[in-house]
């Protein structure tokens, strides 16, 4: 350990202090926006201090993909109109997610003599960020009216889904027990996406706001898992946040519209309540 | 030992994640969702450190994707934020 390393902690601290007051300004009309901006300083204050790193050898690579990325966003931003902010919302989770996937990934494939608590946090967070990605996509997809709106149900799908279930049980067994081998891998990325798919194909698109911040919670709940095989405190921190915080929010949306988290979260597993008015 | 440490701070932060959003008006929802998300980005620390650790190839080109793709949720994130914010003051 070298002495950035105390640095880098002790930013973090203060930036897991920044994200906590800003999610608390953002809550109230007047102070919102400061919050946002207290919340993104806090962002960049961390990123900068983690390339202190003393482990980080290549920049070049992370400065490429930071410019890159920091120009598809702002493009993104810019161009939406107003009327399609939930959707580019979905969009941005489902690539939060993506990140939280291939970080779990990359964990899996480049770390030596993993123990089993860490590959087992990294197939948790593999798992959430796949389910956050399709799920998004398809809560995007239904929400910008390139796929049918209402919901998708069909005969058989609560056990199709439990079958699904057991599918990515065993696909944990097998990478707890056979780490190195790459179809593991593979068979579990592609059952995950596939229940996110699954998870948000029942729900019509009148609920999508509320799907939307339910996925935005489990974005949150991958980061955290990802902060626990990379063990990183800020990760976990940030991550719970936003996770925790993110189903208290979608526990308030459903009461607004009159529906239940639960019946939300598990839409999949049961005889879908139709809310055609 | 340090996953118990971990572990504590998982629980707490939880507790301040539930604390934090008791009353939100209606009209806030999106562009907390929306911050809230942007936050999720910070898995763009851990692709970082896997991107520039000098990992295997593959490893360190997942770590790079994670980066960009982490990048785009975080800038995107905070600037749709703040331009949904910006149309509330003038309301």
């Amino acid at each position: 350990m070298t002495d950035y390393s105390i640095i880098i902690n002790f930013v973090y601290v203060l930036s897991a202090t920044l994200f906590i007051f800003g999610l608390k300004l953002l809550s109230h009309p007047s102070t919102a926006r400061k919050g946002n901006l207290l919340s993104a300083l806090a962002m960049f204050v961390a990123v900068i201090v983690t390339l202190l790193d003393q482990q980080i050898i290549s920049f070049e690579l992370i400065l490429v993909c930071f410019v890159i990325g920091s120009i598809l966003g702002v493009i993104a931003a810019r161009k939406v109109a107003m009327t399609s902010m939930p959707e580019l919302v979905s969009l941005f989770n489902g690539i939060g997610g993506l990140a939280s996937l291939a970080v779990a990934y990359a964990t899996l494939v480049g770390g030596e003599n993993l123990s089993v608590f860490i590959i087992l946090v990294s197939f948790v967070a593999l798992l959430i960020g796949a389910i956050t990605f399709s799920g998004s996509i398809v809560a995007w997809a239904k929400l910008s009216e390139r796929m049918i709106g209402r919901p998708i149900a069909f005969k058989g799908q609560i056990f199709a889904n439990i079958a699904l279930l057991l599918g990515i049980l065993l696909s944990a067994v097998l990478i707890c027990a056979q780490p190195e081998i790459a179809t593991w891998h593979y068979l579990a990325i592609g059952l995950a996406l596939l229940m996110g798919v699954m998870l948000v194909l029942p729900i019509g698109g009148a609920d999508m706001p509320v799907v939307i911040s339910l996925l935005n919670s489990y974005s949150g709940l991958a980061a955290c898992a990802a902060g626990f095989a990379l063990e990183n405190n800020l990760l976990i921190v940030a991550g719970a946040l936003v996770g925790a915080s993110g189903i208290i929010l979608t526990n308030i949306m459903c009461k607004a519209m009159n529906r239940s988290l639960m019946n939300v979260m598990t839409s999949g597993f049961q005889a879908v309540q139709s809310s055609d008015m | 030992m340090t996953a118990i440490y971990l572990l504590f701070i998982l629980m707490l932060a939880i507790f301040v994640g539930f604390e934090l959003i008791r009353k939100v008006p209606a009209t806030l929802h999106t562009p907390l969702m929306s911050g809230a998300n942007a936050i999720s980005g910070i898995t763009v620390l851990g692709a970082i450190s896997i991107a520039g650790k000098g990992y295997e190839e593959w490893a360190t080109w997942l770590g790079a994707a994670a980066v960009l793709l982490a990048t785009i949720n975080v800038v995107g994130g905070y600037m749709v934020t703040d331009r949904m914010l910006a149309m509330f003051k003038k309301r």
